[in-house]
Parts: C-alpha cells; structure tokens; sequence
C-alpha cells in the first residue's frame, strides 16, 4: 500500500489472534486494522472464523494467543481485557449479533435499557433515556416503536433495535455479524443507507458477510478469511467480486448452468387449494400448480404472502380447507407428514435448524430421521444402529457435511452443513417431488453453489422442484418456469426466459397479473 | 342464599386474608426466583424451614423480628444452595428443587427434634396479635376484612408493593428479568447471569421461609410436623395464575383464600351427609378451574428452566 496511515486513525487492532476449540484451530494468528469511519468488510465461507474472531473481539471468548487493541476517544489504542462483554462495551464495541440477542418478551426500549444504568439505582431513568434515544434515532435513520415488545416487531425493526443498543452504549466500533441473512433486499437496502450515514458521523464499521454484492457495495477494505486464516486484505475498489469468491473459497467456482430439459409426466398437481392462516384468514387462496417431471418450478414472492402455508402443504404439515392435490394422478393423504415422506415428497425446510434438524440429536441419527422406520434402519421394533451409521458415513462423505463424524451433535454443525445434511437425507431417497423452501438463505457460496448442483442432478433425475425463495437470481437461475405468490394468491407459472426481474417485481408487489388486476375489478 | 351471606361476612374475608398470607409470601418469592428463570419447587421445603426456624428462635427468646429475620436468612441459605446447583453447576431445576424439599424438610424436623428431644405436647410462642391500622381499618366492610391483621399481614401487602416497584422501575428488575427471558442478551449488554440469577433465588427463598415463619408465628403458635400442608406446591400454581405479576400473586392467594375459608364454612353449613373431604378438595378444584381459564394464554419467562451456560450459543 502505498498510501500513509496517521496512527490515531487507527480504531482497532488485531494482533495475532490464535483461537482453537479441541483440535480445531478457528483462528490462526489474525491481524486486523480497522480504520476511523471506515466500513471494514470480514469475508468469508461459514466455518472460516469471522464469527469466533469477532466473539472474541466482543469478550464472549478467550482467545488463546494474541491481543486485541482499542483505541480510546482520544486515538491512543491500549489492549482490550478480553474475555468480557462488559469491558468490550466499556471500551465502545458494540456487536449485533447473527442471532439478535435480545429478550423477546420485554419492549425494545427496556432492551436497549438493559444494563445502561447502575444495578443499584433505585428506580429507572427512562426520561433522559427516551431523549437521548429520540435524538439517536434521528440522528441516525434508525426508527423503531420503542414500546412495542421485541417479539411483535419485524425482523428488520430488531436489528434496528440492535444498532440502537449498540450506539446508546456509545459504541465507536460496531461488529454485525451476517446483518442482512434475515432481512429482506429492501430492508437490506435500507440498512446500508443506515451505516453510510453512521459511517458519516465517524462510526466504525466491522461487516461480517459472505455475500460479495455487498461486500463490494458498502466496504472500503476486505479482509478474506479462510480456514482460521487471513488469505488477502484489500482495498474493496481494487478488487472485484469474482476475484473475491475465489479467494474466499480458495477455487474457482463453478458457475451454475441449466441446461434446457424436455419436461416429462405431470407428477403434482394443486388445484384451487386454499389453506387456512392466522386469524380466521386464508393464507392460501386458490392457488393452482402444475410440477412436472424434470422441471423446478420458481415460486416468488415477498415473504408471508402465503409461503409458509404452500410449504405446510406440500410438506403434510398443514391440510387444505378446499380444492385437491393430486400426486402422481392419485389424491393422497394429506396433512400427514409421514404420508407425504412415504408418497415420496422430499422437504427442504425454510428454518433448517427449528424444522430441518434435530439439534440435540447425532448426525447419524438426524439422518435417518425419515426412513428409522423402514428395514434398511430397524428390525423388529430395534434401530440397526450399524446399518443407520454406515449409511451416515457414506452421506457425509458423498455430500461433504463437514463435521467429526456421525456421531457429532447436530447443534454444532454451521447452517452449511446442516443443509448438506438436509439434502444428504432428502435426496438420498430420491424423491419425485421435492419442496425446497428458501435453500440458500444463510449460506455462502460454496454451499449454495453445491446446493444449486444437487437440485439440478435431481431434476435431472426426473424429480420436479417447487423452489420457494425470495432470491430473484436463484429463481431466475435455477428455475423453467416461474409463479408469483402475492397475499396467498398464486399467480399462473410463466416460462423463466419469458420473464423479467423488474416484471416479478411488480408481481410481488401485487401489479401486474391477470388475476389481481380483476380481482381489484 | 345461605352461600350469598356467607360471602358478605367480614369474618369470612378476614379468614381469607388470614390464610392468604403465607401464600402471598410464598407466591412472591417463587415470582422472584423464576422470573430469573429458575424453577424453584424447593418452596415447600424452604416454607417448613422458615415455620421451624423462626418460630424457633422466639422459642428461645428472640424477638418476634428477630425470629422473621432469621427465618429470611435461612430462606436464603437454602437458596444459596439451589442457586449454586441449578445456575453456576446447570442441573436440572427439577431435580435439585424436589431433592431441597427434602432436605429442607428433614432438617426442619431434625433440628426441632434435636433442639427439643422430649416435650409433651408442642410448646407454645406468644405469636403476632392483630392490630388495626388507623383509618384504612375504618373503611366499611373493607377495614375490619383486610385491615384488623397481624403485623406479617401488612407486610406481605407491602411486599407485593415493593417487589412490583422493583421489577418494573428499576435497573435492577429490568436486569432481573432480562436474566429471565434472554440471558445471553442480558450478558451482551455487561450483566452478570449467574449473579443475577443465584441472588433472585436467595431473596425469593427469604420470601418463602418468612411465608412459612407466618404460619408458626402469626397464624399459629407453636411448630407442628406437616404443617405446611402443600401451600409451597399451590404457591406454584399460584405463580402461573399471576402470570409471573405480583399484583396478581397477590388476587390469586386472595382468592384461594377465599375458597379454603369459603369451604370450612360451608361443612358448617351443610355437613352431615357430605363426607367433609368433599369440602377440602373444593378449593383446589376451583383453583385448577381458575387456573385453565386464566392462564391459557399467559406468557412463562422464555429462558424459565433453561440452564445459561457462558459461550455457549
């Protein structure tokens, strides 16, 4: 770098952080530099470290070599005592969390509240603390009903609540780990639009992510990790995405390609299904499909349009009130997951680690969750736990879940891998019909990449795919034929190359289809 | 209609408060601990602990105070010792709070025993008088009912006071609950889980003991084996009744008072042919009732029973 660094611009200082968990070395002498107002961008596959080094930046860990160093208002940087939150807060870190910490049953106000004032004050001083948030919120963009319980706001609104905490602290430094996984391309949008203007009042900015778009759009410098490693530290504008993925996955990555493909036998068919919602409303409203054999048909829509009721469907967890479902030209049982395993539907969950998973469970044991009844895994009423585990040894090496073995504890594999996982059980059955509800949400490209491949083999198999996902590009990618959910009315599937992002975007947004346009009439 | 006028006696809803006090205190302290997330069913334990240690310490000429701040402090005790095993050591609050009940119990028997091998008939303390509070006790109807009590009486009304006041005004109450419903979001922002969490068990188990010292030093005067009777494990329902509020802690103990002194005076008025156990069981049938209709939808503390373990996530 040819460019001279002041020494007090210097906010933070990572200095050979090493960190292992067992055998694992997570983090293998790190340096880091973050800059005053600067947007620094941590990159890297899930399991790479960005979370372990921030958690141990932020004093949830120990680490076990090196030190990390904070400057102070003034710019001169002295070492964080580590291995505590309260001394990370005190020396103006402030971390939002991938899994928002914050407790769902109290308001957004007592949230951010919470630990600001001496535990031995007598009563709470919510007065000076409402004015000093008005005044943030102002400041800032950020916007929350502050007294509304944390568990009645929207996804966006809590991490909005999680940024205020951290600026009400007085963070200088603010670490968000994966902030936009859960949020939508709008929210996401508009959280940028935050940090750039924080960025502007001289916050500093650590961004976790693994997804390049952003990386390249809101960071001044990259920093690229691998296996515990620092593999390039870059400026952002001297880079590009492409060469970013590589160094990021270490290879270059396959670019996923479909290839057109002459659709077989109509295998599913929803005819005018309407599937009741919350509060006496439908959440699906005669809708209508048709799923062919080697064929994925895209579903978008923003989500809660009826999404999780077409995937409660599919998947047996939800019956219909109305209208039929027809699998292979017979109407089956339905609302009985099982039936629908045993009628040969494959799932793929949106929240694989609630409904995908067991988490206390061994990997084995996850894996065989489907089939523990059939006599590959059981014999008179006893798991053959041999056979379970040999069929989990092979799964985990034909679909590479990284993990110590089949007798790991699910809990502890990253979302990467617990959606090979999910696949590994899913497709080793090969299924007709499968429902892949938002498949890539969370992982990084190596993962999605893989995942993408195997939807695609399966298709090529002769399997049809109903993909549901916000993803444009995924959909656009992956999918032959595309259809819009919008307030739980399906709109007809259109060919992909016949449609246009700006088009679904209208869908999605309820203009634009045949069917809405004379419902309003 | 001899039912209606039973419900309009003073006497009646004097009774109620009279057998309410206990559960108040109980209640009150079960709140606090689980609140905090943790599940405490030592309370019936900790009760018969409080009966013998306070009552005990009057009998061996203590004051009345001095025998309800004892009873406090051996609350706490055992508190400390199911705070230290179900927060810092994670065991499961189930186990640990039955395995207290025992102990507690045993001990309270044991000591007595100990301290007094071979008396007759139970010795007796000059308890807690009633006495009426100036003005309030005036009121119609009202008054002479909640006003013409003993001292643990008040105190248990103030009590409820304090405890709301403390859970909702305060940084400390907020941190208390925090602990309760998210304790990795109350370490992220500095506070101590395992302080906050074995502290509240030991004052909620002061609660309990002084909820138990009442029975032996206010409603009674003397310390018999199996006095407690249960009321630990109603002041459990109790908690769930209140969904987790003192203020309904407080209408709910009212309320099963209610009912314990509504069916004694009830065998009065029809025994005879019914078998009087009938009568007994009346108060806990209402209570399940009162239970199912009231707390359907409560919401329980989301980290309620769920060991905190640092680092872990």
């Amino acid at each position: 770098m040819s460019e001279t660094r002041e020494p007090e611009d210097i906010v933070l200082r990572l200095r050979g952080i090493t960190k292992r968990f067992g055998a694992l070395l997570a983090n293998d002498a790190i340096d880091l530099e973050l800059r005053r107002g600067a947007i620094l961008a941590l990159l890297g596959e899930n399991g790479a470290g960005k979370t372990t080094l921030m958690n141990i930046l932020f004093g949830h860990y120990l680490a076990d070599e090196g030190e990390v160093l904070i400057a102070d208002p003034g710019g001169t940087l002295s070492p964080l005592r580590g291995g505590s939150p309260s001394a990370a807060l005190e020396a103006g870190v402030g971390m939002v969390h991938q899994h928002f910490t914050l407790a769902d049953n109290l308001s957004a106000f007592e949230n951010i509240l919470l630990g600001t004032q001496s535990l031995a004050r007598p009563w709470l001083d919510r007065r000076s603390a409402r004015h000093k948030l008005d005044q943030l919120m102002e400041g800032s963009g950020l916007s929350v009903d502050l007294d509304a319980a944390v568990g009645m706001l929207s996804v966006g609104e809590r991490q909005r609540v999680e940024i205020l905490k951290a600026l009400y602290r007085g963070a200088r430094i603010l670490i968000l780990d994966e902030p936009t996984a859960v949020l939508t391309p709008q929210e996401a949008e508009r959280l940028f639009e935050t940090l750039s203007r924080l960025v502007e009042q001289g916050l500093s900015i650590v961004f976790i992510s693994h997804k390049l778009a952003e990386v390249m759009a809101v960071s001044q410098r990259v920093v690229v990790l691998r296996a515990g490693k620092v593999v390039a530290d870059l400026a952002t504008d001297e880079t590009n995405a492409a060469n970013l993925a590589e160094t990021m996955v270490g290879r270059a990555i396959p670019k996923t390609v479909r290839t057109a493909m002459a659709p077989g036998e109509e295998i599913l068919n929803l005819n005018k299904v309407c599937v009741a919602g919350a509060h006496g409303r439908l959440a699906l409203s005669d809708a209508s499909l048709i799923l062919r054999q080697h064929e994925i048909l895209g579903i978008a829509g923003v989500s809660g349009n009826g999404q999780v009721a077409l995937s409660n469907l599919i998947c047996g967890l939800q019956a219909p009130e109305s209208g039929s479902v027809i699998l292979h030209g017979q109407a089956i049982e339905l609302g009985s997951p099982s039936g629908m395993v045993a009628a040969g539907i494959g799932r793929i969950p949106e929240d694989r680690l609630h409904d995908g998973v067991v988490g206390d469970m061994n990997v084995w044991e996850n894996l065989a969750l489907e089939d523990y009844l059939t006599p590959a895994f059981s014999r008179t009423g006893f798991m053959r736990r041999g056979a379970a585990r040999a069929h989990a040894r092979r799964s985990i090496e034909d679909f590479d879940v990284r993990c110590p073995g089949p007798e790991a504890a699910t809990r502890l594999l990253s979302g990467g891998n617990v959606q090979k996982l999910i696949l590994a059980r899913v497709l080793t059955r090969g299924p007709n019909v499968i429902l892949a509800n938002q498949p890539s949400r969370g992982l990084d490209i190596g993962a999605v990449t893989e995942g993408h491949r195997r939807l695609l083999d399966a298709r090529a198999r002769g399997a049809g795919i109903v993909l549901i996902s916000e993803d444009l590009d995924e959909l656009l990618t992956l999918s032959d034929r595309v259809a819009v959910l919008h307030r739980g009315r399906m709109s007809p599937a259109m060919a992909t190359e016949e449609v246009t992002i700006r088009q679904l975007g209208l869908m999605m947004a309820g203009h634009g289809t045949e069917r809405t346009a004379h419902d309003a009439a | 209609m001899e039912i209606i006028e039973i419900l309009l006696t003073v006497s009646f809803w004097a009774a109620a408060t009279r057998i309410a006090t206990p559960l108040i205190f109980g209640t009150l302290g079960e709140l606090i601990c689980e609140r905090a997330g943790v599940l405490n069913l030592g309370i019936e334990g900790i009760m018969t602990a409080g009966a013998m240690a306070g009552w005990m310490a009057v009998y061996q000429g203590a004051d009345l105070w001095t025998g309800v701040l004892f009873a406090f402090a051996v609350g706490m005790i055992f508190g400390l010792v199911h705070g230290i095993f179900t927060v810092p050591l994670g065991l499961s609050q189930h186990v640990t709070g039955l395995g207290l009940t025992l102990l507690a119990t045993s001990l309270a028997y044991f000591t007595y025993r100990m301290i007094l091998p071979d008396v007759p008939s139970p010795p007796r303390i000059e308890p807690f008088q009633p006495f009426a509070i100036p003005y309030l006790s005036a009121i119609p109807f009202i008054g002479p009912a909640f006003f013409k009590q003993t001292a643990l009486t008040y105190l248990a009304f103030v009590s409820v006071v304090v405890v709301g006041l403390v859970l909702y005004k305060t940084p400390l109450g907020l941190a208390l609950r925090a602990v309760g419903e998210n304790p990795a979001a109350a370490e992220a922002q500095g506070i101590d889980v395992y302080v906050m969490r074995v502290g509240a068990v030991m004052v909620g188990s002061g609660f309990m003991a002084i909820g138990g010292a009442f029975v032996t030093m206010s409603a009674f005067n003397a310390f018999f084996f199996e006095m407690i009777a249960g009321r630990g494990w109603i002041c459990i329902a109790l908690v769930v009744f209140a969904s987790w509020r003192p203020g309904k802690a407080l209408l709910g103990a009212l309320l099963f008072g209610a009912f314990d002194a509504f069916q004694v005076r009830l065998q009065q008025a029809l025994g005879g042919d019914i078998p009087y156990q009938i009568f007994l069981m009346l108060p806990y049938v209402f209570s399940i009732l009162a239970l199912i209709v009231m707390s359907r939808r409560a919401a329980y503390p989301k980290a309620l029973m769920v060991p905190y373990r640092k680092g872990e996530r």
